[in-house]
């Protein structure tokens, strides 16, 4: 056994890295690019943890009804219950290796999120992402120079290595030298969302381009809740992509309005006048999409920044406001910033159990490709928290079991080079049916459009299937939840609160849906 | 907005290079050099000696800055590709666009960076115990923190050399942030590597400091570096 193998070194790979190492367990840590250039380096806002150390009274209990409710109850409750009686645990780590957070009196400073009626989110102005990778890169490097842990940078997944049904590896190619490589051991994968479906629509990188997934897909492991993809409220269009205006503009004091009748209409403020412009996003993002489609508005919603006073610029959000400076050529400080709504992250991927075990005996997934503790939409400051808190659970289990891994025959999905010209068509399908607001008609049109598509074998066919899968699931939940809003089914249906699994099985997929575990009572381990 | 692309290419390793020059237009006059090199890869182009262009290999991930992988040389200088803005080059009519030069090609723009990384293993950037919590915010761990370790610096560096004893600022950057956050009973051995693969070969020209494309104050980062791993027997204000 060459140890575990880890695919993907954002923030859930490192946390899983990390932990193995912590315990002395060799792995191996593969990816496409360094730690550097993961997606996770562009995570502005923060990572909640119920530490309430700014005496609002906050608790884990609350964190976890914030979650639960955010994600309109389609998370698995025991999952959520470990996710969030460990955060405070994680800032504490994290806080230990040197992150450098916003910090007063030697505790973090919590911010506002969106969702979340306490402080709870702990910052390091607004490039907590990066300020956390550099953190955990260096813990890791220690254990590399130990021999712990092993890199493989620049190399790309072809396959996984199997026995009797059983997942004992995994098969890379260097994509420098061509050279194939093939490692045996209990795989995590830890690759990121399923971005490449939607090139230049997302807030995420060109690098996570869901091959991972479509060929995991291809080989009979289950997703889950597919048709959840999370809109970030407030987006601006750059070249050749989205990029986000972090949740921490509303939650420094950010104000999201549109024009009526020659005056500003502060519609969040007015519809939800508890929560106002920090509602979960879902909510935020579908008033937008409602908003500039009514009669009596003009041109797009605003968000005013205006009001931010000279020290919220400096010390929490320095990066949002350069950033927006040299995107859009103008101060948010002094003019509010004309915004929308753009894919940022999939609530659904590859089905896992609470210990982040998926279908596949041996095969580990954690992170935004796993669909875990985000229901039917995500709470802000609540994706680092669940990269690395998944990467450790993973890690956890693999280091609680006892069985070896061994032989196998790799089972290798040819790779076709990705046809840009394929891809672009895949996303113009998917996009005009997996919009803020859906319907059958919109979904089923679509279906028969990528249908129409040719595309060789390999992995083309690979990505078309897991496209597909997309569009059946968005098809199946005929209720309206959290992320998935049919406006032909425009309520939720108790009966569909249920994780919806797709799966291909001989060419063929197949979807059914699968009850949520009952919640453990609190003083019950897990199961 | 309409410019030449004149892309120095390379199929692999061991092949000569070659200019390639490919007229681009496009009617966002915000977009980058990786947005360009992202419409050509979608196929339909063709060079100006009227050969189909194929995909041209390189590095991209973000495409905003926060990420390094795009680095290269445009016009002499390195630079993100996410952050060049063709339209500085349209009145002019052209832009050069080649690999960084201090490190192996692997083919067309891609090169093989793994120096820098293993730089910081040798380096022995982490930290062994846990890190105390600072009293308030620590704006020097968080400027550190943002090095995207892309090259652009040591490209520039008058003294940085691959494999040689000085190892330039991408790995200064990344140990300022140690070398601020560990007590100073802790930090001796950053110190001496400090030292020795930094300071004593840094001739202070502060290119890092102008090429720079996350605007990182390495100035600052350098002088409190200097004084905790050089001048430590003056102490700091903060550990004296």
């Amino acid at each position: 056994m060459d140890g575990v193998i880890i695919i993907g070194a954002g923030l859930s790979g490192l946390s899983a890295a990390l932990t193995l190492a912590e315990h002395g367990k060799r792995c191996i840590l593969v990816s496409a690019q360094p730690s550097e250039r993961a997606q996770s380096v562009l995570a502005e806002g923060g990572i909640n943890a119920a530490a309430d150390t700014m005496g609002e009274g906050d608790s884990t209990a609350l964190h976890y009804e914030d979650t639960m409710k955010g994600g309109v109850y389609l998370a698995d409750p025991n999952a959520v219950e470990g996710l969030t009686e460990n955060a405070p645990m994680i800032l504490k780590k994290l806080t230990e290796l040197g992150v450098p957070f916003n910090i007063s009196g030697g505790r973090p400073v919590l911010r506002n999120f969106g969702g979340q009626k306490k402080k709870r989110t702990a910052y390091a102005k607004s490039s907590t992402g990066k300020m956390i990778m550099s953190a955990l890169t260096d813990a890791v490097r220690r254990y590399e120079a130990k021999g712990i842990v092993t890199r493989y940078p620049h190399h790309i997944f072809m396959g996984l290595i199997m026995s009797r049904k059983k997942c004992t590896g995994a098969v890379f190619r260097d994509s420098y030298s061509g050279k194939q490589l093939m490692f045996h051991g209990r795989v995590i994968v830890c690759c990121g969302g399923m971005n490449g479906f939607f090139p230049e629509k997302t807030t995420g990188t060109t690098a996570n381009t869901g091959d991972v997934q479509a060929q995991l897909f291809a080989l009979g492991t289950e997703f889950a809740n597919l048709e959840m993809i999370q809109y970030h409220p407030t987006t601006i269009g750059i070249s050749g992509k989205r990029c986000l205006v972090t949740e921490a503009a509303r939650g420094e004091g950010g104000r999201l309005y549109i024009m009526r009748g020659g005056e500003r209409w502060y519609f969040m403020e007015e519809k939800y006048p508890e929560l106002k412009n920090l509602m979960p996003r879902d909510v935020v993002a579908r008033e937008m999409f409602s908003v500039r489609r009514s009669a009596d508005t003009e041109g797009e919603v605003m968000l005013d920044m205006t009001g931010l006073s000279a020290e919220v610029w400096q010390k929490r959000l320095p990066d949002l406001r350069c950033e927006i400076k040299e995107q859009l050529g103008i101060d948010p400080a002094d003019v509010p910033v004309p915004v929308r709504e753009g894919i940022h992250y999939f609530m659904g991927g590859i089905y896992v159990d609470e210990h982040h075990r998926t279908s596949v005996v041996g095969l580990y997934a954690a992170g935004e490709c796993a669909c875990q503790y985000h229901g039917a939409n995500r709470l802000g400051g609540n994706s680092m928290l669940g990269a690395i808190y998944g990467g450790r659970t993973a890690a956890e289990d693999i280091l609680g079991s006892k069985d070896t891994v061994q032989g196998g025959e790799p089972v290798i999905t040819e790779q076709t080079a990705a046809s840009v010209k394929l891809v672009r068509e895949i996303s113009d399908i998917l996009s005009s049916a997996l919009g803020i607001v859906r319907s059958e008609d919109e979904i089923s049109a679509a279906l028969v459009r990528l249908d129409g598509l040719r595309c060789g074998g390999g992995l083309d066919k690979a990505r078309l299937s897991l496209a597909r899968a997309m569009l059946m699931s968005a098809l199946e939940r005929r209720e309206s939840r959290g992320a998935h809003f049919r406006e032909d089914y425009s309520k939720p249906d108790e009966a569909m609160r249920r994780t919806l699994i797709a799966r291909c099985k001989d060419g063929v997929t197949e979807l059914y849906f699968r009850e949520l575990p009952e919640r453990r009572a609190q003083h019950e381990g897990k199961a | 907005m309409r410019v030449r692309l004149d892309i120095k290419r390379q199929r692999d390793a061991q092949s000569a290079p070659y200019l390639q020059s490919i007229l681009y237009e496009s009617g966002d006059e915000n977009v980058t050099l990786a947005s360009a090199l992202g419409d050509i890869d979608a196929g339909g182009f063709k060079d100006t000696d009227g050969r189909e262009v194929e995909p041209i290999i390189r590095e991209q991930s973000c495409l905003q800055k926060k990420c390094g992988a795009c680095a290269v040389v445009v016009d002499g200088r390195p630079a993100l590709a996410c952050g060049t803005r063709l339209r500085d080059f349209e009145r002019k009519g052209y832009v050069n666009v080649g690999p960084l030069r201090k490190f192996p090609v692997i083919a067309d723009l891609l090169v093989d960076r793994s120096v820098i990384f293993s730089q910081l293993t040798q380096l022995g950037i982490w930290a062994e115990n846990a890190l105390p919590c600072p009293e308030n915010t620590d704006d020097i761990a968080y400027e550190a923190s943002r090095c995207l370790q892309c090259g652009c610096c040591l490209e520039v560096c008058p003294n940085f050399c691959p494999g040689e004893k000085f190892f330039g600022m991408s790995a200064a950057a990344a140990a300022s942030r140690l070398l601020e956050q560990l007590p100073p009973s802790e930090r001796r051995e950053l110190e001496k590597a400090y030292s020795r693969h930094f300071y004593s070969g840094c001739g202070k020209s502060l290119a890092c400091r102008d090429i720079c494309p996350a605007g990182i104050d390495t100035e600052s980062l350098m002088v409190n570096s200097n004084a905790a791993a050089v001048w430590k027997f003056l102490g700091r204000r903060k550990h004296g």
